[in-house]
């Protein structure tokens, strides 16, 4: 049996940037062993999601509760929420010249996962089998991260950390876009790997395609800055029949309804 | 010893701080030509360097101090300074004060024959002396003098007569006349034909008393195929007074010969409101004199109030190498103006200049370098690469590259960054668990990387636990 309790819990959250409102008021539950989809159209709000459940400094939370295995993650720092578990596979990975992916991993394992995890031997096989598992070579580990990668390799790079991390709850912020065919199966390869019923996944995409790979048991479509509706998989194929338009013009309607 | 105040935070962020009871022989403050003869006069010197020091003490008087660097200072009073401190048990052939030993012994350096560190013979200089050069059995083995510069007077005079301010003149500059006419003590080092020096040779300067400047000397000569590698560290009491450290090196490669000469220059930089600290005025420079050979020079400047140095090669033998790879952290009110001079004479000379600098608090961070090509170097060819850091707003950085060409055949490259620490590698990092201070100087040291892997690698552990600990509260 497990938990009964959910694992992420995004309530009514409000958010703004730059004094601007982008989340209106969302609202999510998901629970170990479960595959959420977030999709919508762009300006939606849905990487501001990603940002603000992170702890981006950018993002402020004007409402609302976050509640990751039920304790308050708002208060606490980005790195605070990493070590209770959180990982998410931003969209624009960041290069650090002359930090090589062995080191910077190392660090990261370390803080995440304390010492004993970065005991030489230990560390490196498991380093290792998860860049082989992600068809990652040996020279990438000793490059300095994300400097000079392809788009893909950046991608697969977010995934070898998040199976380093070993998080309970993954954000995969639009992790899919502008992946290869070969390079998004590797990606599904990878959380593939890492899920389990302990694990819970939020992916953040614009398209059907990784939704083949990783099959969602919930989807959520975000218009606006709201959740415009949720269902199970057969909202996606929805979607692509009949686009976002179907989904906003309830929502306009009702915005418009006072004047 | 004088204990500190456990508050202070500097203790934490400078731990060299320490001030040694040691009694000590003084003279009397202030520099003219009795001085000098008192000076050499206490270490036995021959007449020919009698003459050396006064024919500097001539050319210092008649020089006016420079002012083009972008660094600010009250006036000195030269009169005001003490030229010359000893250990007095030492000068007195007691042997080792206790306390020196101490000294060494805390700074991580330990004099005594069976515990010296492996793989590195010391040089241990306290204040204007030498006082322990350890693994000399197996330096001599190999037909290596390393020893002070005093007692290289005594024992190799005629290497030293000839190789002294042969690559510095004594009227230089107005800090290598000062140098020339009242250096105390430093390293001598020679390493015969075709040796490769089976261990890396270090020189430990330590500043201890009051109201004295530093005025070592080091000359380094590495014979035809010969190869060394050389450390220098640094440290000082904290002092609310500034004290000036002027020294000079003077590197000579023979054909072939490769001489390694790196820095880690820890001198106590004052404290927030930029009270006290050591003035670094320095002049370092390597002649390669036969063909092939190769001079490279690795520093890491952390330290001191003010920083003036520009390690240089003259590449005078065709197919001769110079290297300049610097790391320079300044913070708090830490002036540092700093670079190198790659002198290009011989056919098919190369030289590589890669800066680092790394400026936080309310620090002013310079780079000055001049590549000069001359007429008759051929195919000389060179590539800098001058990189800035800036961490917070309220500092900064300058670069001064200067590239003078006489040689159309020449090749001359110059690259330059100047960057924060951005708020997206930042959040990065942080997004994986990485808190913010572990973080910048994860950056930082990658940002230095290339710098760091020029370092023995003990050095470079050093250096990187250093920059670690200067970073740390740097941050407004």
């Amino acid at each position: 049996m497990t938990d009964a309790r959910p694992l992420l819990e995004v309530e009514n959250l409000e958010a703004s940037v730059a004094g601007k409102p982008i989340l209106k008021g969302v609202s999510l539950s998901i629970r170990g062993g479960e595959v959420h989809a977030l999709m919508g159209p762009n300006g939606s709000g849905k990487s501001t999601l990603s940002n603000v459940l992170m702890g981006h400094p950018d993002y402020e939370v004007t409402g609302g509760a976050v509640r990751l295995l039920g304790e308050d993650l708002l208060p606490l720092a980005p790195e605070e929420r990493a070590r209770r578990g959180l990982f998410l596979a931003v969209q624009y990975p960041v290069a650090i010249p002359g930090v090589t992916t062995v080191q910077f991993l190392k660090a990261c394992v370390e803080a995440v996962r304390g010492r004993e995890a970065t005991k030489a031997a230990v560390f490196l096989r498991e380093l290792r089998e998860n860049a082989r598992l992600l068809d990652l070579g040996e020279p990438f580990l000793n490059r300095p991260i994300n400097e000079g990668f392809s788009g893909g390799e950046k991608k697969r790079m977010e995934i070898l950390q998040m199976l380093m991390l070993k998080p309970r709850m993954v954000v995969l912020d639009e992790t899919d876009s502008g992946l290869d065919i070969d390079a998004l199966k590797i990606v599904a390869r990878g959380v593939q790997r890492l899920i389990g019923p302990e694990i819970g996944v939020l992916i953040i995409t614009h398209y059907e395609r990784i939704l083949t790979h990783l099959p969602p048991d919930h989807v959520h479509i975000l218009v606006d800055g709201r959740i415009a509706r949720s269902g199970g998989p057969e909202l996606v194929r929805e979607l692509e029949e009949r686009g976002y338009d179907w989904v906003r013009e309830p929502a306009t309607a009702a915005a418009s309804e006072p004047d | 010893m004088p204990s500190l105040p456990n508050d202070n935070r500097l203790l934490r962020d400078y731990e060299h701080g320490f001030v040694s009871a040691v009694e000590e022989e003084l003279v009397p403050p202030g520099l003219n030509e009795e001085i000098v003869r008192l000076i050499s006069r206490k270490k036995n010197e021959p007449d020919w360097l009698l003459e050396f020091r006064l024919g500097a003490l001539r050319a210092w008087q008649r020089k006016t101090e420079p002012r083009w660097a972008l660094v600010r200072y009250p006036p000195i009073d030269y009169q005001s300074i003490r030229y010359y401190a000893a250990p007095k048990r030492w000068t007195a052939g007691e042997g080792l004060d206790p306390e020196i030993v101490n000294t060494f012994e805390r700074l991580g350096i330990p004099l005594d024959e069976r515990r010296q560190l492996a793989g590195v013979a010391v040089d241990a200089v306290f204040d204007s002396v030498s006082v322990a050069t350890t693994h000399q059995k197996l330096l001599e083995e190999h037909g290596i003098v390393f020893c002070s510069f005093s007692e290289a007077v005594q024992r190799v005079p005629e290497l030293v007569r000839r190789h002294l301010g042969s690559v510095v003149p004594p009227a230089d500059n107005f800090f290598a006349a000062l140098n020339s006419a009242v250096f105390s003590d430093g390293s001598f080092c020679y390493i015969p034909p075709g040796v490769k020096c089976p261990v890396d040779l270090s020189t430990y300067f330590r500043i201890n008393a009051a109201g004295t400047g530093q005025f070592e000397r080091t000359l380094i000569i590495a014979d035809r195929g010969s190869e060394v590698s050389y450390l220098e560290g640094c440290t000082a009491p904290m002092r609310d007074e500034n004290q000036l450290h002027a020294a000079v090196v003077e590197l000579v490669a023979y054909e072939e010969a490769t001489i390694r000469y790196s820095t880690v220059q820890n001198w106590y930089p004052g404290d927030d409101e930029g009270r006290g600290g050591i003035y670094n005025f320095v002049t370092k420079r390597g002649e390669c004199r036969g063909p092939r050979s190769r001079i490279s020079w690795t520093q890491v400047e952390v330290g001191s109030a003010i920083t003036w140095k520009y390690p240089s090669c003259i590449l005078r033998g065709d197919d001769s190498v110079g290297e300049f790879y610097s790391v320079a952290f300044t913070n708090r009110r830490m002036q540092a103006d700093t670079g190198t001079k790659m002198i290009h004479i011989g056919r098919r000379t190369r030289s590589t200049i890669v800066s680092k600098g790394i400026s936080a608090g309310e620090s002013v961070n310079t780079y000055r370098g001049l590549v000069q090509v001359l007429p008759g170097a051929e195919q000389a060819r060179n590539h800098s690469q001058c990189d800035s850091l800036l961490i917070g707003n309220r500092c900064s950085a300058n670069t001064f590259p200067v590239v003078e060409s006489e040689n159309r055949t020449a090749i001359i490259e110059h690259e330059a960054t100047t960057s924060r620490i951005s708020e997206d590698q930042l959040f990065y990092l942080q997004s994986r668990g990485v808190d913010p201070e572990t973080a910048r100087s994860l950056i930082v040291n990658g940002f230095c990387r290339e710098v760091f892997k020029q370092l023995p690698l003990e050095f470079a552990v050093e250096a990187v636990k250093l920059l670690e600990i200067k970073m740390e509260g740097s941050i407004g």
